[in-house]
């Protein structure tokens, strides 16, 4: 699988040289980001540990980062590590007392599923800094574009590729450590792990530090882009169930799995808003809805998944 | 006391009545078919618009809307089982619960495309009523003796009818009830239906005190989730208690600081209880 991942990266990484429409770009960067995030997702939800909140670590990065920036006056380049450090240390906060705890299975969905909606009235009810549900923009610098990490499509292009090609790095180095074994162990039976010697709160506080650091960069990366920050598409459950629908939709149990459902989603996405623009109103969500279950239902390892079996 | 400390918390109280009747829901369907209803505010604002439109548009009296409305999403909640829950019986339970959560994009769009993303309102208002020095909304206090009664009725279902006694027992167990004799799939269908009943009920309640919109669903959903998690999943009791709990703590959260604060409170407060009790409250 990683020859793939290499050969898709390298052909992707020549693409905008081809000098493609910008709406292509645009669709290309934002699959790459949303994949990211998905990708950083089912690193840890393919082991059973399912959040509903990754929202909230996406939402932290990206208000840090284009808070630093407008009211500091810090660049991204500065203020995107310091976000997604900072969504780390929430993620740190959040999971070693559920893990300590054994808040497992469907409490520990619904623990993270509070923390994102935790996030997203914060940001809401600090309407003064972060403009509410009006959402803000980042202040453009021209003049700065580098400094202010405010590139076109190409630049941006390359960086979204950069990070994703982090997000697959970061699978395939899980996927040949001792970690994954011990992650699956885990996943089976946590008593009968702990009982073998595996640390097991320890084993699971670094693949959860680690998906929460992929998803938030991913997610505070397409805010950069858009130059647009909302709490509703940042935060909360609505971005957290997208990432793990991506993620289930392409099959979490493989490299590229996240990837491909993330192109998946995005595409439908797409489709559904040109095919009915603004003339019937509900009906793309209602499709979207739809086709999800369907896919629940039908395809429960995935697009990949499936490929992958019929081998 | 301060009367608007006392007014908060008489409201928190009358709240809870509230919040209890989707907890009730979400626990029987939990407890019995062993699934999360991620929908099941959905299911809510779905009923709100089923009496809206019946009262509004069709002319319906407003006692039968309220009856029609039951039933409507009662049906509506065996629909959700048998076509969406019912094939992923043997599948993880994470698959089960993000099906449900394709559901609320199903429902939200449905809606929309029903009647647009206007805000629709019945209407009805009812005089406050002043005991001593602190007013209590007329709508709310009926509000909350009907969740009362619905959550009485409930119980008595489940205590005193062999239906209830079954799904009391599948709860309880099981592998070990088919042997007895009871069909499950059946019993599955039974609770499904009254899981979405119990949300009926909440939108005839929820209708009168606020205007239904397609989102409304995500502005209660994740506070019930919350409350049912509290109480322990499937736990009727320790929801019904924690659904009053939260309801006050909500309530004064927004005396002391504004709405908004009361709900990151709110969240804050559950979040500790699970550290605290990993498995609810009110666990044994």
């Amino acid at each position: 699988m990683i020859r793939v991942a290499i050969a898709v990266f390298a052909v992707l990484a020549v693409l905008p040289l081809l000098g493609l429409p910008d709406y292509f770009m645009h669709l290309g960067i934002a699959t790459l980001l949303v994949a990211l995030s998905c990708t950083g997702w089912a690193l840890m939800g393919r082991f059973g540990l399912v959040s509903f909140g990754h929202g909230a670590f996406i939402g932290i990065a990206a208000y840090t980062m284009a808070l630093l920036w407008n009211d500091v006056g810090l660049s991204p380049w500065i203020g995107l590590p310091a976000g997604v450090a900072l969504a780390v240390a929430a993620a740190a906060l959040l999971a070693y007392p559920c893990f300590r705890l054994r808040v497992v299975g469907h409490y520990f969905a619904l623990v993270t599923l509070a923390a994102g909606e935790i996030v997203r009235i914060l940001i809401v009810a600090l309407r003064d800094h972060t403009g509410g549900s009006l959402g803000m923009t980042p202040r453009l610098a021209p003049d700065h574009a580098v400094v202010a990490m405010q590139f076109g499509k190409q630049g941006f292009w390359w960086i979204a590729l950069v990070a994703w090609g982090i997000g697959i790095f970061a699978w395939w180095r899980v996927d040949r450590s001792m970690s994954a074994r011990a992650l699956s162990a885990i996943g089976e039976d946590e008593d009968a792990a702990a009982a073998v010697g595996i640390r097991v709160t320890r084993e699971k506080m670094a693949i959860t530090l680690l998906s929460a650091g992929l998803a938030a960069l991913g997610g505070a990366l397409g805010a950069q882009y858009r130059l647009y920050l909302n709490p509703e598409t940042l935060a909360g459950i609505g971005v957290s169930l997208q990432i793990v629908f991506g993620a289930l939709a392409g099959g979490m149990y493989s490299m590229l799995g996240p990837t491909v459902g993330a192109a998946f989603t995005t595409a439908l996405e797409e489709i559904l808003r040109v095919a009915f623009g603004t003339a019937f109103i509900g009906a793309a969500p209602l499709i979207y809805g739809i086709l999800l279950v369907l896919f629940i239902q039908f395809l429960p390892r995935g697009i990949v998944g499936w490929f992958d079996r019929r081998r | 006391m301060d009367p608007f400390l006392l007014e908060a918390i008489v409201n928190g109280i009358l709240l809870g009545g509230v919040f209890a009747l989707p907890v009730l829901g979400l626990n029987l369907v939990f407890g019995v078919v062993d699934v999360v209803w991620l929908c099941y505010a959905e299911l809510v604002m779905v009923g709100m618009y089923c009496v809206w439109f019946l009262y509004t548009q069709a002319g319906f009296p407003l006692a039968l809307a309220f009856l029609t409305c039951l039933p409507v999403v009662g049906l509506l909640g065996l629909l959700l089982h048998q076509l969406v829950v019912r094939p992923l019986l043997n599948s993880p339970p994470i698959t089960q619960v993000l099906a449900t959560g394709g559901v609320i994009f199903v429902l939200q769009g449905s809606a929309m495309l029903a009647f647009g993303t206007d805000f629709r309102s019945l209407g009805v208002e009812m005089p406050p009523i002043e005991v001593q020095d602190i007013f209590i909304s007329g709508t709310k206090l009926v509000a909350f003796v009907a969740a009362l009664l619905g959550a009485g009725a409930l119980w008595t279902f489940l205590k005193f009818t062999y239906v209830g006694t079954a799904i009391r027992a599948i709860a309880r167990d099981r592998e070990v009830m088919p042997l007895m004799g009871v069909d499950p799939k059946r019993i599955y269908m039974v609770a499904s239906a009254i899981g979405g009943g119990l949300a009926g009920l909440a939108a005839c309640l929820l209708v009168v005190q606020l205007d239904v919109h397609p989102y409304i669903g995500l502005s209660f959903g994740p506070i019930t989730f919350m409350i049912c998690v509290m109480g322990g999943l499937g736990n009727m009791l320790g929801g019904f208690l924690a659904a009053f709990l939260m309801g006050v703590i909500v309530s004064t959260g927004g005396f002391w600081w504004n709405t908004e604060m009361s709900y990151v409170v709110a969240f804050a407060c559950f979040i500790v209880v699970m550290f605290a009790r990993p498995r609810g409250l009110f666990a044994r």
